[in-house]
């Protein structure tokens, strides 16, 4: 049975959501528990799959009991782990905080919905833990065609921005498929395992440039690297919330792990080739960085400008990858870690908002405390954490980039992690002023009623999060040597 | 000249490539957007096909007398194309629902109209 685990992790919310329309007929209380308790069995799985990764080393499983590298195989490392047990993590607690955007649909759209998003999930898992190459591509579209679907939910302006996506979001996964095609073409194997020993001997070949370049383009787009970034503003701001929360926390980071899993475990990354591609994500991401946060400065509403800041999200965790050292790495992981909480609680309490007062406008939130007094302090901790305060989660993803950066003499590193944390605080600081010191204007209109400020399926979520936020940089240390360190590839530790 | 024509594909595959993304960027007509699309997704599944070339050798299936290994051709890049060609339908079948979506909602499948009647 416990072999069978890693495939449990992707197959149950497969099944799930394939499972919810026909459910979903019968009853909307049924499809919403059976989709929590199918993300509750794969956070389960995962996360006993990351204490045998921790403890024995990788796990493998061999589908139809073909040996790999003739069949396809599952490959999960601690840092597949990791990202295996985040992903169903949030996935679960999104599917908690849904309840009140769709509640007063019809039976379709909810069943649509549910499914939709667990398709989305089961791509992003298969993604995390596939051991093949071309598997991952499947996985990848897999987790892409239903985010496309699901954008359009969002009404007109949703389906605009997910035609928008869709075209540019092909061109990503082509450009993967072309390198994967190169890949296969001078490896003749599609298995990484088998690929990262075969491939060694060929890293001088002219083919690898084009090979390394194609992946990060590709990948660029899907994680919405600067200056690949076009869809992401229109797709996150008008897409329905809980989704806006999955894209930004978690939808953006998996791409970023298979580049890790590429660059550092696959190929050899002290070879010329790849610091020269690295050297240059590097800058893209400084500059993503700065331009991110300046452009969420210039935005009026709320959930426009977390979109532009989780462009400069992306940035940090591909500037410390970049740095090619083992700070770096932790840092990047680490703030996989801290920017798909903090992002995914952010975009709750701006779902919040709009569900109870019909805000979306950031000087709409004068005096906002004294109607949402958990959500506000909530965010308080949060936007700490974005900036950088300690002892918030933020300010240790960042300082082991700066670390990263001082081991390797990366002083512009530096000078932009400075910057944006002061851009940080500019765009946190005037909603914190609205919120908490301005006295409210006018009387506002509830549109829902509850026992507490929020119905307690919102409330909880976002209360989990931020606690998840302190914690993550309370016990920093503790998190990071029991998982971080065990996920530095072998090649920088 | 043989070396020139055995390369030629290659160029091929490229410029079919090119062309399809010049196509998304360029034309104004999201149906001619999306044929751009599959135009581009067609070259790589010719650049697989191609790469799973053999020059004689047969069809992957145990033949009386073929005995030797090489004589068969490799047919993993067919099989992955077929999977590639479900995606690139599933996106097609995905990009038209959406853009019978907007036609509803707009009225209009013009890029820059439609932009425009977003505005209002």
């Amino acid at each position: 049975m416990r072999d069978f685990f890693p495939a449990f992790i992707v197959i149950i919310p497969m099944t799930i959501s394939l499972l919810a329309p026909l459910v979903g007929r019968i009853s909307k209380v049924f499809l919403r528990l059976l989709t929590m308790f199918g993300f509750f069995l794969s956070v389960i799985f995962s996360a006993i799959v990351l204490r045998e990764t921790l403890t024995v080393g990788n796990v493998y499983y061999n589908f139809g009991n073909w040996e790999a590298p003739y069949g396809i195989e599952y490959v999960i490392d601690p840092l597949g782990a990791t990202i295996a047990v985040m992903v169903s993590f949030i996935a679960l607690l999104i599917v908690i905080y849904s309840r009140e955007f769709f509640k007063d649909e019809g039976w379709l759209k909810n069943a649509a919905y549910y499914s939709l998003f667990g398709l989305m999930v089961t791509g992003l898992l298969g993604m995390t833990v596939s051991g093949d190459a071309f598997n991952l591509y499947v996985f990848l579209e897999i987790s892409s065609l239903s985010t496309y679907a699901l954008i359009a939910l969002g009404g007109p302006r949703g389906t605009v921005a997910a035609f928008k996506y869709l075209l540019i979001g092909t061109v990503g996964a082509s450009l993967y498929l072309f390198s994967v095609a190169y890949l296969y073409g001078i490896t003749g194997t599609l298995n990484f395992a088998d690929m990262s020993e075969r491939i060694l001997p060929l890293m001088d070949s002219p083919a690898m440039i084009l090979i390394v370049i194609l992946l990060f383009l590709g990948l660029g787009i899907k994680m919405a690297l600067f200056p690949l970034h076009m869809w992401l503003p229109d797709a996150h701001s008008y897409a329905p919330y809980p989704l806006s929360a999955f894209m930004s926390g978690v939808l953006i980071k998996v791409p970023a792990y298979v580049m890790i899993r590429y660059y550092f475990f696959i190929f050899d990354v002290n070879h010329a080739v790849l610091q020269n591609v690295l050297q240059i994500a590097g800058i893209l991401a400084a500059i993503g960085i700065v331009y991110g946060s300046v452009m969420a400065i210039a935005q009026t509403e709320f959930k426009r400008m977390l979109a532009y800041s989780s462009v400069a999200g992306i940035g940090y965790v591909v500037m410390g990858m970049s740095m090619g050292n083992a700070y770096g790495m932790i840092g990047a992981v680490f703030h996989i870690f801290n920017h798909a909480f903090m992002k995914v609680a952010l975009f709750f309490i701006a779902g919040g908002i709009k569900q109870k007062f019909d805000h979306i406008k950031i000087d709409e939130f004068k005096g906002l405390l004294k109607k949402m007094p958990v959500s506000m302090y909530s965010f308080l901790i949060l936007a700490f954490s974005m900036i950088g305060l300690p002892p918030t989660a933020g300010f240790f993803s960042k300082w082991y980039l700066v670390n990263g950066a001082l081991q390797e003499g990366l002083w512009f590193f530096i000078v932009v992690i400075v910057v944006s944390s002061v851009l940080n605080a500019v765009y946190f600081f005037r909603i914190i002023e609205f919120a908490f010191l301005n006295k409210e204007e006018k009387e506002r209109k509830c549109k829902i009623q509850s026992r507490f400020e929020l119905p307690l399926s919102m409330l909880m979520p976002i209360v989990v999060m931020t606690l998840l936020v302190l914690a993550l940089g309370i016990f920093n240390a503790d998190f990071v040597s029991a998982i971080l360190t065990s996920v530095v590839p072998e090649v920088i530790k | 000249m043989i070396n020139f024509l055995s390369t030629l594909i290659y160029g091929l595959i490229v410029v079919m490539f090119l062309l399809g993304f010049y196509g998304i960027m360029t034309k104004n007509n999201l149906i001619k957007k999306l044929i751009a699309m599959n135009i581009m997704q067609i070259s790589i599944i010719f650049f697989f096909i191609t790469l799973g070339l053999k020059l004689d050798a047969t069809i992957p299936v145990e033949l009386p007398g073929v005995v030797n290994v090489d004589a068969y051709i490799n047919p993993l890049p067919h099989a992955l194309m077929l999977t590639a060609i479900v995606v690139s339908l599933s996106t097609t079948g995905v990009a038209l629902a959406l853009m019978i979506r907007i036609k509803n909602f707009l009225n209009t499948i013009e890029e820059d109209e439609i932009l425009r009647r977003m505005e209002e």
